[in-house]
């Protein structure tokens, strides 16, 4: 039979080794599986490195405010408060900016138009954190001083978080420069989202009369929200994870910050500014419990926004910047 | 009714500028012929279109058709894919303009105001002439009260008790009510797809149009939604104006008064062929072309 088969030049039915198949899917399992590895190992290693802290801190660590190397006393409130503070007052700010340059960007403006200035705003995002940084120290912080502080605390001084003595550091240094920094994400998601709300929705509303704005209004805001909740957590688990040009403008003092122009403290940033000069074990084991709730944090808001960005896109992928 | 917005001159229809279009008779405007064998009396025009050619970028894609609508019938556009039926409902709620980069030359009088006159603005045409997509389009995040409300938003419709009023009345008309009475606060994208068509109906006639422009209504529906959709449109006829795009020759046959051939050229571009009652249509067609269709021998 093989003879036969052989001889009209036709291919054997009979069962080859495939080798070459065996090893490549061997190696492209293998490379999938250390991924998975890494993460296993970041939660294992944080989990156990930062356990006598968890212990020797207890629950008080999540939210009592005293951070004393030297007495081995280590709480976390500070860094928790900096950090929450400072990424959703970016977020705010980004996700405002962020959806209006999405709907300039898919709505209004023209090919011409759009393309380099999308393109521009994604350009942010290649910037590296310590440019920004060092800007924020050098050009923002300065302006914050010298300028925009004083007038802002003469004329809104009276509200309770808005006065206080402008420094180049501080709070709303921090605020501005993680909201440049995360826009570009926000935008981008946003863009997306809102270019994927079906052209027969824009038309549904467009033939019983509605203008322009009442379109994004009624129909494609509604129906990109869920997109655009999950463009804004996307930015937050940024804002939340981002260390060094916070560390540099933030001011990194320990205390609840009073005003907007109050030194302040995040968690990424006390990790980075301490690590190097630890003064016991205890205080290695807490930055390390700093880092592992930083990490859980960062995970969640992650996983939330990736599901949210995935329902309204209908599972295509969306270019994300980071 | 009366397009209460400003510039008063170009849509007010009660003024002298509804004569002017009525004496204006191009000479290729494709009239009913007279003759014993018209069976359907035109009655009153509803909408006039005069050499309207429809255009993507530099490419023209519905040349030269003019047609009167008359009012309170069933008007079909027939013809195979690719002969600008669709493009053409959509002059006449200028919603071709929607699409980037088209364009529409020619005018289109309703009631004596050239719907394409600078000064008329197309969101009040629209109110006007309502339309129904070929897909049900119903919007997902509004309930199907909010649905069929959606349209009264853009006029100075404010009284809740009205906008309940309206929105019964529409989906009574829309034959919708009996299933859906009870369910009112549940989002629109919850129903069949013949329901959702039919709220799409309901959405449509809420603003009380003059005018509703069906393209393809049915085409994403079985049969039994799409018989459901052909009866509530006799009744929809004896308050507004219907014209509809099908690619359906049967419906055409069972549900238009009127019946317009449409068939692009060698050159792409869509043209009229044929327009008379629906019933000489069909038995008697004049053109071979149209013969050559109805009777399945192309498209």
């Amino acid at each position: 039979m093989a003879g036969l088969a052989q001889e009209r030049g036709r291919t054997s039915l009979v069962n080859r080794v495939r080798i070459g198949d065996w090893i490549f899917t061997a190696l492209v399992s293998a490379a999938a599986a250390v991924v998975l590895l890494i993460i296993v190992g970041l939660f294992y290693e944080l989990i156990t490195r930062s356990w006598p802290a968890v212990t020797h801190n207890g629950i008080d660590f999540i939210w009592a405010t005293e951070w004393n190397p030297p007495r081995e006393v280590f709480n976390a409130g500070t860094f928790i408060v900096g950090t929450v503070v400072t990424s959703v007052a970016a977020l705010v700010i980004a996700t405002a900016i962020g959806v209006l340059v999405a709907i300039y960007l898919v709505e209004i403006a023209p090919p011409m138009v759009a393309r380099p200035v999308s393109f521009m705003v994604e350009l942010l995002a290649a910037i590296p954190s310590v440019v920004f940084g060092l800007w924020g120290v050098f050009v923002l912080g300065v302006f914050i001083r010298d300028d925009f502080g004083p007038r802002f605390v003469d004329v809104f001084g009276f509200i309770p978080f808005f006065d206080g003595t402008p420094l180049i550091t501080g709070l709303l240094s921090a605020v501005l420069i993680l909201a440049t920094m995360i826009l570009p994400t926000v935008m981008a998601v946003s863009r997306d989202v809102i270019a994927a709300v079906p052209r027969s929705q824009r038309e549904g509303i467009v033939a019983l009369g509605a203008t322009r704005w009442e379109m994004i209004q009624l129909t494609v805001l509604p129906y990109a929200r869920s997109g655009v909740l999950g463009a804004a957590i996307l930015g937050l688990a940024r804002a939340v994870g981002e260390t060094l040009a916070v560390t540099l403008v933030i001011g990194n003092r320990v205390g609840i910050p009073h005003t907007i122009f109050d030194p302040a403290y995040t968690m990424a940033s006390a990790i980075a500014n301490q690590f190097t000069e630890v003064e016991n074990d205890m205080h290695r084991a807490s930055l390390l419990e700093v880092a592992l709730l930083l990490l859980i944090i960062t995970f969640l808001i992650n996983v939330a926004a990736r599901l949210l960005v995935w329902r309204v896109t209908g599972g295509q992928r969306v270019s994300v910047v980071e | 009714m009366v397009l209460d917005s400003e510039p008063r001159t170009a849509v007010d229809v009660t003024g002298e500028t509804g004569t002017q279009s009525f004496q204006f008779q191009p000479q290729n405007a494709l009239k009913a012929p007279a003759g014993p064998e018209v069976r359907e009396e035109p009655g009153d025009v509803a909408l006039r279109a005069e050499h309207v050619h429809a255009y993507y970028g530099q490419k023209l894609a519905v040349g030269d058709v003019s047609m009167e609508i008359y009012a309170r019938k069933i008007t079909a556009l027939i013809g195979p894919s690719g002969c600008g039926k669709s493009t053409y409902i959509r002059c006449f709620n200028r919603m071709h303009e929607f699409t980037p980069h088209a364009r529409v030359e020619g005018h289109i009088y309703l009631e004596g105001t050239d719907i394409y006159d600078p000064n008329v603005d197309a969101t009040r045409v629209r109110q006007r002439i309502g339309m129904v997509f070929q897909k049900p389009n119903p919007f997902p995040t509004m309930s199907i009260e909010q649905n069929v409300a959606a349209g009264l938003r853009f006029t100075n419709i404010r009284n809740r008790s009205e906008i309940r009023d309206r929105v019964e009345t529409a989906l009574k008309q829309a034959a919708l009510w009996d299933e859906v009475k009870g369910d009112l606060k549940k989002p629109g994208i919850a129903l069949s797809g013949g329901q959702q068509q039919r709220l799409c109906i309901a959405r449509a006639i809420a603003v009380e149009p003059e005018v509703v422009l069906m393209d393809e209504p049915c085409s994403a529906l079985d049969p039994i939604a799409t018989l459901k959709i052909e009866d509530l449109m006799y009744g929809l006829a004896e308050r507004f104006t219907i014209v509809i795009v099908t690619h359906n020759l049967q419906q055409a046959a069972r549900v238009s008064d009127w019946t317009g051939f449409m068939l692009a050229g060698e050159d792409g571009v869509g043209r009229l062929v044929e327009y008379r009652p629906t019933q000489d249509m069909f038995t008697n067609p004049r053109e071979d072309r149209t013969e050559a269709y109805i009777t399945g021998r192309f498209g």
